[in-house]
């Protein structure tokens, strides 16, 4: 099979099946270099079996997963972190790559967590953890960035900021992101294609066309088509985690 | 001014300490304590193998070891057994078989203590060659797959999501399990190795904020362990293995001092 070279992931028809219960089946998707692909839909819908088939953590899959990358930065859902590990911040930046000191303190300034750095990973609170998660994740400087729920637990002008930086890490690295958020007001804003799954691909396309489409408006009602009308809504400023504000 | 059997077990014991202390610490982050312990029982049916066939007394308990240790990862996939459950039964099972083939071995005479609980006197200038070339193949594989190993020790999907394969190298630190327990059975004794692998890496948690800290001093109390027990083994006349484990006891409890104070410097 024949690829475009900005292609960095591609799933072909793919499913995965757990004690004869499909989590999801028949997703095509591709993600590729500059661009945001999210997914959306309702809990048990297969967003982050999605992504682990994506990422290559599922091996006996229905379908094939075509990978171009091996330069990925992930941020899981769920992460269950054994405190038996003394661990800190600085420890966990070089968990799966040899970076360098600057690189990790650029990552952690970016998403307002270098004061913790050399704090001890289990007394960060949910929040500064997923913050940390991120700048884990981007201090690769990856060509894939997989995100499933990456602002969680993160307080809510946080969320907008770390959204825009994810968006600017997508423009200046070039890397893909696949994306998962529940919050459709950032899917609706920040994305360039949107796949909507519930147990399998419901609908798919831009932003535009998911929230005409009537599937996606049965799945999360009518509210969800009318945050169109927010489309437009730009931020003139952010806050640093001081709490200054800063013009865009 | 020391005998020459007491240079060899020191500098036998050493060389123990030097590799235990790194894969205890892996030990006890992945919760592998019963594991070891599996892979130590096992041992006495590669000791008697070993006499038995006249084979180089590491390198039969390194194949039983390996053997057990492939076993357990066939049930665990083939069964609906728990972890704890099949360890215990390939534990006390290999146990079994291993006295029995020593009940027919009567040929032979068979130091049961020195097996169970470790002999300095045993220790021959082989042994040393085994114990430091063995030991420094065992780190360098380790420092090898440290990267993975430790990532997928913290969290799996990670390290496999971003192309580490953690399978592979969790394949190969149960190999090193298995040599570290045959390059020390004859030293600790095999009820005990698991404590040289657990004992001073806990240790070592108590007073580290860093897994390389932690790393550090686990070898360094392995090695203190090494030296006050051997030294009281020759000053009371005692087994090696309970006199090394007591010593790596006694760190422990320092250790926890340390807890107790930083807890108060907290509040």
């Amino acid at each position: 099979m024949s690829s475009e070279n900005s292609t960095l992931v591609k799933l072909n028809n793919a499913g995965f099946k757990q004690n004869d219960k499909w989590l999801v089946e028949g997703v095509s998707l591709t993600v590729e270099k500059g661009k945001i692909v999210t997914l959306i839909g309702p809990n048990g819908s297969g967003k982050s079996t999605t992504a682990k088939i994506a990422l290559g953590i599922y091996k006996n899959i229905e379908g094939s997963v075509e990978k171009y990358t091996n330069k990925v930065g992930y941020v899981p859902q769920k992460i269950s972190i054994d405190w038996t590990l003394p661990l800190r911040v600085y420890d966990f930046m070089l968990l799966t790559e040899n970076i360098k000191e600057e690189a990790i303190d650029e990552a952690l300034t970016l998403t307002g967590v270098i004061h913790l750095k050399n704090k001890n990973l289990g007394n960060l609170s949910g929040g500064e953890f997923q913050r940390v998660l991120i700048a884990r994740a981007i201090s690769k400087k990856p060509e894939l960035l997989v995100l499933d729920e990456p602002v969680q637990g993160v307080d809510y002008t946080g969320e907008i900021a770390l959204y825009e930086l994810i968006k600017r890490i997508s423009d200046s690295l070039n890397c893909g992101i696949l994306l998962i958020s529940h919050d459709l007001h950032t899917v609706m804003t920040a994305t360039d294609h949107v796949v909507c799954l519930n147990g399998h691909v419901c609908c798919s396309g831009t932003p535009m066309d998911v929230a005409k489409n009537n599937e996606y408006k049965t799945l999360f009602g009518e509210q969800a088509s009318q945050i169109l009308s927010v489309y437009e809504h730009k931020h003139d400023h952010v806050h640093s985690d001081k709490g200054e504000i800063k013009k865009n | 001014m020391f005998d020459d059997f007491f240079i060899r077990a020191l500098i036998a014991g050493l060389g123990i300490a030097l590799v235990t202390g790194p894969l205890g610490c892996f030990v006890v982050w992945r919760r592998l304590s019963y594991f070891g312990d599996t892979l130590a029982h096992s041992a006495l049916l590669g000791v008697t193998l070993a006499y038995s066939f006249e084979l180089n007394i590491a390198l039969s308990v390194f194949i039983i070891s390996s053997l057990i240790a492939l076993i357990l990862i066939q049930l665990q996939k083939k069964t609906n057994l728990p972890g704890d459950a099949l360890l215990g039964l390939l534990a006390h099972s290999s146990l079994a078989v291993g006295l029995v083939v020593i009940g027919f071995l009567t040929f032979i005479r068979f130091d049961i203590m020195g097996l169970l609980f470790g002999d300095i006197l045993a220790v021959t200038t082989d042994d040393l060659l085994i114990i430091w070339t063995g030991g420094a193949v065992i780190l360098l594989v380790l420092k090898l797959i440290w990267k993975p190993l430790f990532a997928s020790t913290v969290n799996y999907e990670l390290a496999e999501a971003e192309g580490l394969n953690p399978d592979r190298a969790k394949a190969i630190f149960t190999i090193l399990m298995a040599a570290v327990i045959a390059i020390s059975i004859k030293m600790v004794g095999l009820l005990l190795i698991t404590g040289m692998l657990i004992i001073p890496a806990a240790m070592a948690r108590n007073i580290s904020d860093s897994p390389q800290k932690m790393v550090f001093f686990s070898i360094i109390g392995g090695l203190l362990s090494v030296l006050l027990g051997l030294f009281s083994s020759l000053e009371f006349n005692t087994s090696s293995g309970p006199s090394i484990i007591m010593a790596a006891l006694l760190l422990f409890i320092l250790s926890l001092l340390n807890i107790k104070q930083s807890i108060k410097l907290k509040n």
